[in-house]
């Protein structure tokens, strides 16, 4: 008897702590919202985006809890943990941040939620650039990312070093043929000094490509990928010869040496070492180079405004129209699995209002895309470059965002690694090149020059 | 264990023997079912994921199609198949079978001789590398060789020419680094195995006229040959599965020149984003883990009386 009463009263017991651990009734339910997105010691603006859009939201909308989980990582590792975390339901966040040139591949393989059914009651989204709206497009024609700013690359050149070695400011070089001819002048007048640094290799990662490698490219009679045949261009001139002239930089020792440019940190010294003293001629940067030097960036320089200048990358021969520009730039998207897709495209309209944009922007330094941005004065007077770079708009190129993207830009950069190594020579590795984009997306999708 | 398996023997119980020895495999039971789980299914699933076109993105990471053999006849063509076995092969003989495990058993019969506090010292300074955690080791290891490194600064100190170790010779540094790193464990093993080398049989050694090179090669070597055999195994595994050590000092590069088989798998399904690509790449991984452990296991069996 007593042995029964014992038993019975563990049951009870088992089964109270049992309905304990089940979940709450539905009414104390709160939802959260998980936004994913990418935070590193030089880049923090995002992240104070996202604090501010949290605060603004949760005011907003009384029982919803946003979570922010910051990644941090470069470029190429976030785009491998967010990939992971999007594959599984369990994982995949609601709001996350995404790079324009993935967003294509993403939606084919069903991570992103087509978001034309929101935008249609988003008053806002007029007041975006039709150009920058595109960077969000699938290839059924829907949007499923909406842009939170854009970029441009150019030349940044350290005035004082060029005036040091007689080289008239500004500098306007017409053709890769100027470019070498100040390069060896700046390498004859001091040899301690980098004259001219362009990125190469895999350690760089796309900054190999969209901040060097394109600006040769584009600036040729060559193009990487044949837009209305949709076809990969295989044996381009324009190719070896941009391999060719990134040869002859780190072979007459006008670059850095090769074992830095293989860092993956070597722009963190071009930034915070050897363009603030004075260490480096020229380097070809992004429009957001302002950010990292500007009050509150990670390598302050107070000087930059008047020490650095900025130019257009030229064209290979100066032919039309003169320079050459890469842009790329990140987008903010909603997972498809996602449990509240309204209130996650709320999120992301937030996040993207005039206020939070406007002041992302100026701290990140993009190029605006919400035209209310672009014409506030605050955002124009941010750094003494805002005007230079937001006109190489006129002369940019966009990289063709295929699913196949990815691996065709490891391929080319493995071109540019194997050149500067002296691995092989440039028509060498041109030719890899080619047989490496055969295999990657099938002979039938390539066309030779 | 032992005790009950005598009594089994002993005749006792015999008509429960059956159930015994059902009921004594309960306690195993998790473990073998965690193995399953963790080991094995993982290791199952990347064969299967090795005939498919699993991606991180793009249509085939939605709807991954199966494809056969066509990622392994991908991987025979591919030309970064027989550098990456080449410098895989490198870095195990160099750095396990050479490396760690002569330099490990000359310690170990060095440190029987050596004074006790010279032993003390040396044991600890060995022991350090290996109690660091991977990931620790390898930013030292890199911070080492790096090109404004330790190596460097003394090399330069010395008024000897600086090199850029991690980018001119990338292999040279990561064998180092290994055996640095991995000395330990093969000491560890042969100290115990030395110590089990009974006294006299080395005092008749010594009696016999043997000399000192004699009594390591004819007396105390084949003593020992199951302890070499189980420790050459445990590190040729080890060995081949490091990834962090690379990754961090090279990231396998300059040019592909230290992409061995865990990087280039790595590479393949992370940066690529060619995950089926990158397990076919890790089965063969596998696979070579497999030939090796067999062939240990017979040299181990052999090796006793």
């Amino acid at each position: 008897m007593r042995r029964a009463l014992k038993i019975t009263s563990l049951i009870a017991a088992a089964g109270f702590v049992l309905t304990a651990c089940s979940p709450a009734a539905p009414e104390a339910e709160t939802k959260t919202l998980k936004v994913v997105y990418q935070k590193t010691d030089s880049f923090t603006a995002l992240d104070t985006l996202f604090q501010s859009a949290k605060q603004e939201f949760e005011a907003a909308n009384q029982g919803v809890t946003v979570a922010l989980e910051p990644i941090q990582a470069n470029d190429d590792d976030y785009g491998t943990k967010l990939a992971l975390a999007v594959r599984s339901p369990s994982t995949a966040p609601d709001v996350f941040y995404e790079d324009t040139f993935k967003v294509r591949s993403d939606v084919d393989a069903g991570y992103l939620l087509k978001l034309d059914s929101h935008l249609e009651g988003w008053k806002d989204w007029d007041t975006f650039d039709d150009g920058a709206k595109a960077a969000g497009l699938g290839d059924d024609g829907g949007t499923y990312a909406v842009p939170l700013g854009t970029d441009t690359r150019a030349i940044w050149y350290n005035k004082k070093v060029l005036a040091a070695a007689g080289v008239s400011v500004p500098w306007e070089p017409r053709t890769w043929q100027d470019i070498l001819d100040t390069a060896r002048k700046i390498k004859a007048s001091d040899p301690t000094v980098v004259p001219f640094n362009m990125y190469a290799g895999k350690a760089t990662g796309e900054g190999t490509v969209m901040q060097s490698f394109y600006e040769l490219l584009y600036g040729t009679e060559s193009e990487l990928y044949d837009a209305d045949a949709k076809k990969w261009v295989v044996g381009a001139p324009g190719f070896t010869d941009s391999l060719a002239f990134l040869k002859t930089l780190y072979d007459e020792k006008l670059a850095v040496s090769p074992a830095e440019a293989l860092d993956a940190n070597v722009w963190k010294k071009v930034f915070g070492e050897w363009l603030p003293q004075g260490k480096m001629g020229a380097t070809v940067e992004g429009s957001y180079t302002p950010s990292f030097w500007q009050k509150g960036g990670s390598y302050e320089w107070a000087e930059y405004g008047q020490d650095m200048g900025v130019t257009a990358f030229p064209t290979q021969n100066g032919q039309a129209p003169g320079g050459v520009s890469m842009s790329g730039g990140w987008t903010l998207a909603v997972g498809a699995e996602t449990k509240n897709p309204d209130l996650a495209f709320e999120f992301l309209a937030t996040a993207l209002n005039q206020k939070n944009s406007l002041a992302f922007n100026i701290a990140s330094s993009q190029i605006a895309v919400r035209k209310d941005v672009a014409a506030d004065a605050g955002y124009q007077a941010a750094n003494p470059f805002v005007k230079d770079v937001s006109e190489l708009v006129a002369v940019t190129h966009y990289r063709p965002a295929t699913a196949d993207y990815p691996r065709i830009s490891a391929a080319v950069q493995e071109a540019t690694e194997a050149v500067i190594t002296g691995a092989k020579s440039p028509e060498q590795a041109a030719a890899d090149y080619d047989t490496a984009v055969k295999g990657i997306v099938g002979e039938a999708k390539t066309v030779a020059e | 264990m032992a005790v009950s398996l005598r009594r089994d023997r002993s005749g006792h119980r015999r008509r429960h023997s059956g159930l015994r020895r059902q009921a004594r495999l309960i306690p195993v039971l998790p473990a073998v079912v965690l193995l399953l789980v963790f080991l094995a299914g993982p290791v199952l699933w990347a064969f299967h994921a090795s005939f498919t076109n699993a991606a991180l993105t793009g249509r085939n990471a939605r709807s991954p199609g199966w494809i056969g053999f066509d990622n392994y006849a991908r991987l025979l063509s591919d030309p970064m198949l027989p550098l990456s076995l080449g410098l895989t092969v490198l870095f195990v003989g160099g750095s396990a079978i050479l490396g760690q495990n002569l330099l490990g058993l000359t310690l170990a019969v060095l440190m029987r001789r050596a004074r006790r506090t010279v032993a003390a010292v040396v044991g600890t300074a060995v022991v350090a590398a290996w109690v660091l955690p991977e990931i620790v080791a390898a930013f030292a290891a890199y911070a080492y060789f790096s090109r404004d490194g330790t190596l460097n600064q003394l090399l330069g100190g010395l008024g000897l020419g600086q090199t850029d170790w991690l980018y001119s010779f990338p292999m040279v540094a990561i064998l180092l680094a290994n055996i640095w790193r991995g000395t330990a464990f093969s000491m560890l093993v042969y100290r115990a195995a030395l110590n089990d080398i009974p006294g006299e049989v080395t005092e008749a050694a010594l009696m016999d006229g043997a000399r000192g090179w004699q009594r390591l090669a004819f007396i105390t070597i084949p003593m020992i040959r199951g302890s070499i055999a189980t420790n050459l195994m445990l590190i040729t595994l080890q060995t081949l599965a490091v990834f962090t050590l690379i990754w961090v000092m090279t990231a396998g590069g300059p040019a592909n020149a230290s992409t061995t088989l865990p990087v280039l798998a790595y590479l393949e399904a992370f940066k690529f984003g060619d995950i089926g690509y990158g397990t076919a790449v890790a089965s063969v991984l596998i696979l070579i883990g497999v030939v090796f452990g067999a062939a240990y296991v017979r040299l181990l069996r052999e090796s006793k009386p």
